[in-house]
Order: C-alpha cells, then structure tokens, then sequence
C-alpha cells in the first residue's frame, strides 16, 4: 500500500483526530502530513499517510476507517493518492 | 504536496458533483475464434471471452474502490459479428446464435451489455453482413445485453444507401419484435456513419479489424462537474467561460487516464484511448442539457443552441487531449434525449425537435441519439433520417449516428419508460412529408469531394 490520503468530514466534535490517529497507529500507518479546515461549521480533515508498514489490505482499512468514521457520525474517506496528483498536477 | 483544497475539490465533484468513470470497455478480437461450423465458433467465442475478460468487473471494482471514484459500467467490445461469422452462418438463425453467444458470456463476466453485433457496410454489403442485419430484430428480442451497430457511410467511401434502405425496416422490425417492453430493441440498435473503431461507448461500440488482440478503452464522464463550475461565473466572458470549462475538461479526463492505466496494468492488457466524451444520464444533475442552459439558454433548442454546443465540444476536446496522450472513439457531448434529465424537459417544454437536434449534431458528436417517435413512422422515413445524419458525418469527416425508437403503438405526447440508463423519452413528431422515392432509390451516395472547401 503506498501512499493514502484520509479525509474525515462532518460536525466538529470531541476526539475526532485520537480515534482517527489511534486506528491507522494501531495498523501500523505512518501520518506525513495533517491539515485541516472548518467550512460552514464543517469540519474538514486531510491526512497524507503511509500504508507501506500495514498488513492490511487497503480495502479492509477504508472499510475500517469508513466504519470508524460512522460510529462518530463523520464520513472518513480513505483513497490512494494518485487521483489527486494526477487530476491537480500537469 | 497535494493540499486540502484540491482534495476536497475533487471529492466534492465525486460525492456531490456526479463525477465518475463511466465505462472501462475491453475491446476483443473474436478474429482468430472464426470455424467452419457455427457450433464450434459460439465455442471459441465464449472460450476467448470468459478467459480475457474475466476479472474485468473484479478489477473495475476495485479500481473504483482504491482511488474513492465510481467506475459505473464495465463492458466487452467485439470484432464486428458479421465479420467473425461470414465463414459459417449460413442463415439469420446461425447469426442469432452468435448473438445468444454473446449474451451468455456478457451475463457470466457480469457486464452489462457487450457491443460488437456489428455490421461495417459503409461501400456495400456481403451476404454475410445482409444475413447478420437481417437478423438483427431476432437478435436484439432474444438477448439482453448485446448491443448490434451498422456503419452504413464514411466520408471516404460516401454512403451505402441499400443498407440504409434496410435500416429503416430493420429498426421498424426491431421496435415491434420488442413492443411488449416499449420497443426496447432499438435502444440497443445504432447505425452509424465514420464509425470509429475503439468507441468505448454502447451501444456503438466494437472492436475493429485495426486494432490488435485486445485493448482497455475508458470513457470518462462529468457534466455535472463542468455545469457546477459554471455556476460559479454566471457572468463571465466567453474567454473565461472557455478557459473554465477547458480545466474542468482537464481534470477530468486526468482521472479516466488514470483509471485506464490501472485497468490496463492490472488486467495485463495494453491501454487503447480515452474516450473524452461528455455523457450524461438521466440522474439530476449530470445533465448535457444543463451546461447549455447554464451557458445561457432557457432550454436546448432556443435559438443559440448549436452554437453553445459547439463551444462546449471544442473546449472539452481541447481541455482532454492535454490530459490524455491517445484520444479517441466519439470524443464530443453526447446529447440523447431519454438518458438526460435536461434534454427531456427541453422536448417536454416544446423547446427541442428532432430538426434542432439534427443541426445540433453537426457540430457535436454523436447523433439523433435516444430519440422515441411515434410507432406508425414509416421505414422510409427512418431510413431519411438516417439518410440526413449520415450525410453530415460523411461531409463534415465525424462520426454521426441515429439510435431511433419507433415506439409500436405510441403517439406523439406519450412517453416510453427504458429503465436504467436509457432513462426515459417523450414522443416526439417527425416530418409527415414522404421521402419514400428516394429511399426507393438503388445504389450508393458517392464520397464527397476532398478539396474546394468552401
């Protein structure tokens, strides 16, 4: 697996980014980078990962993420990086 | 490093925007699957394709999932039926064989509709392509999937108006074999002129003698995307209109690219081109007609249409051939009627007639696409349409085709439900004046001239 980006969107609440971060620790994945935005009152959140270290496959972890991501009513996205590159990049 | 805005710019034309790869199509030569008996070339062909294209919709799926964007259809392209059978079929029933073939291995790959029940007859017809054509009405009722075309012109052959002539009976045959279900056939019939051989897009595809063994073709989509940025500058110039819609055309073609060369890579077979054509469906907001009515018209049709049209083509291509190094099959704005919301209620409001959208194909591909009319429209005057949308392709050098539904036992202010994909169409009128002595007519319109052009 290489490079992932996860995006977490929805209400801003307590505990987002350690539920978030303890998942992809526990799965051995590696945070590059986090930014992060509020619009509208809607919390918007960008990790740059590295899943090289995760014995998981990447279906399995969007799953687990999206999964993570309902139980505290957010919608948790994981994709590989490429579409963002390629669509944004020349 | 890739920041947050443009990650969220993209899952916004994702989630909320419509964008999506519409189809990876895998286009397979059944050149080599040719015998001598019918039974044993429904073998090879059902061998060759459950063997090249059986992780097509794993693979499909999978690319969809990895980089988070809906890869909506997979589907099969085949050498032209006509072709692959002329050895051993003997009769319209061998050829419908060939069809039943097709329909098994598209129903066991899980794919749902595979193209190349073809006939290219742009100069003239052997008996092989006659017996296939003919049998077209049989095949389109007893199979679901397969989708049958016919190239009846090319600008360098000019236009084979025999086959047309049999056109018009073909597609009135096929709407009454298929009245119980709104004559359904005919939404899986086109018939073509300069068709192209690596169309990814149904129901014209197939895959042509000058291809190779088998090849990936992915047609991207996104109209909503390009209609939702157009909101943006409800008031720019026509400079920034184009600039935008041309970097919106970027993008997306960026993200078929992709998907090609993951599809191409994982399945082991050679990438062909981009389709770069804007296709919509009748979901709201992934609508044609709606970019149009955002560029400034009331509803497609008004006066301004073609010209909009024409604007909106050329900065797609322009904006795609940057994203993608090998272009090709339709590449241009589909405008069907029953599979656009927008186009729907153009002809609903009185606003769109089959005559607007004839001089709307002039300047975009694809043709007379998706269009219901009433079902006591006479072969003659099916085969004038087709007449009409042949000759624009042939003298213009593009691709046209006519996807008409006779509706059998409909009348104009009725409407056909398809379901799916196909959407749904009002009827609308055609010319009541007759064209029938010139259909009658035997032979062939010669190619045009390739120089004097003014």
């Amino acid at each position: 697996m290489k490079k992932l980006i996860i995006t977490v969107v929805g209400k801003d609440t307590v505990g987002i980014l350690a539920k978030t971060c303890t998942y992809l620790a526990k799965n051995g994945i590696n945070i590059l980078d986090i930014s992060q935005t509020v619009v509208a009152g809607y919390f918007s959140m960008m990790m740059v990962a590295d899943g090289a270290k995760c014995r998981k496959s990447f279906g399995k972890v969007a799953l687990e993420l999206a999964e993570t991501g309902r139980k505290m009513g957010l919608e948790i996205r994981c994709q590989k990086s490429e579409i963002f590159e390629k669509m944004h990049r020349i | 490093m890739i920041n947050i805005s443009e990650v969220l710019e993209t899952n916004k034309m994702i989630l909320e925007e419509n964008l999506d790869v519409r189809t990876i199509t895998m286009g397979v030569s059944l050149l080599d699957c040719a015998e001598s008996t019918v039974k044993a070339t429904c073998d090879r062909i059902y061998g060759k394709l459950t063997r090249l294209a059986k992780d097509l919709v794993k693979t499909g799926d999978e690319i969809g999932r990895d980089f988070g964007v809906p890869v909506v259809n997979k589907r099969v392209s085949t050498t032209p039926a006509a072709i692959v059978g002329s050895s051993c079929c003997r009769s319209t029933g061998d050829f419908v064989k060939i069809a039943k073939t097709l329909d098994r291995a598209a129903k066991d790959l899980g794919v749902n509709f595979i193209g190349g029940y073809s006939a290219i007859v742009s100069k003239g017809m052997t008996p092989a392509d006659e017996l296939l054509i003919r049998s077209i009405p049989e095949a389109l009722a007893a199979t679901g999937r397969v989708c049958a075309s016919v190239n009846v012109g090319s600008t360098k052959t000019g236009i084979d108006m025999d086959a047309v002539r049999l056109m018009g009976e073909i597609v009135k045959q096929t709407a009454e074999r298929t009245k119980s279900r709104d004559s359904i056939g005919c939404a899986k019939l086109v018939v073509l002129c300069n068709a192209p051989d690596d169309n990814p897009f149904m129901a014209g595809a197939f895959h042509g003698v000058s291809e190779g063994d088998a090849v990936i073709n992915v047609g991207v989509s996104g109209p909503g995307v390009v209609n939702h940025v157009l909101k943006t500058i409800p008031h720019a110039d026509f400079e920034t209109l184009c600039e935008t819609i041309k970097k919106t055309a970027f993008k997306i073609t960026r993200v078929g690219q992709l998907v090609a060369q993951e599809a191409s890579k994982r399945l082991g077979v050679p990438f062909g081109i981009i389709d770069l054509s804007l296709a919509p469906t009748p979901a709201v907001g992934d609508s044609v007609a709606d970019i149009l009515k955002e560029i400034g018209l009331e509803h497609p049709g008004a006066p301004g249409t073609t010209a909009a049209l024409a604007l909106l083509n050329d900065q797609v291509k322009k904006g795609g051939v940057m994203a993608s190094s090998y272009v090709g099959g339709l590449s241009g704005a589909f405008i069907p009627v029953s599979e656009d919301r927008g186009m729907i209620d153009a002809v609903e409001a009185g606003a769109l007639t089959v005559e607007k959208l004839e001089a709307m194909t002039c300047v975009c591909s694809v043709g007379l696409d998706m269009i219901a009319v009433p079902g006591s429209t006479s072969a003659a005057t099916i085969s004038g349409i087709i007449a009409d949308e042949a000759a624009i392709g042939m003298v213009n050098q593009k691709t046209t085709a006519v996807r008409i539904i006779p509706v059998a036992g409909k009348k104009v202010g009725q409407s056909v439900e398809f379901g799916g994909l196909l959407g749904h169409a009002p009827v609308m009128g055609v010319s009541r004046f007759s064209c029938e002595k010139m259909i009658a007519r035997k032979g062939r319109i010669p190619a045009p001239i390739h120089s004097f052009k003014n």
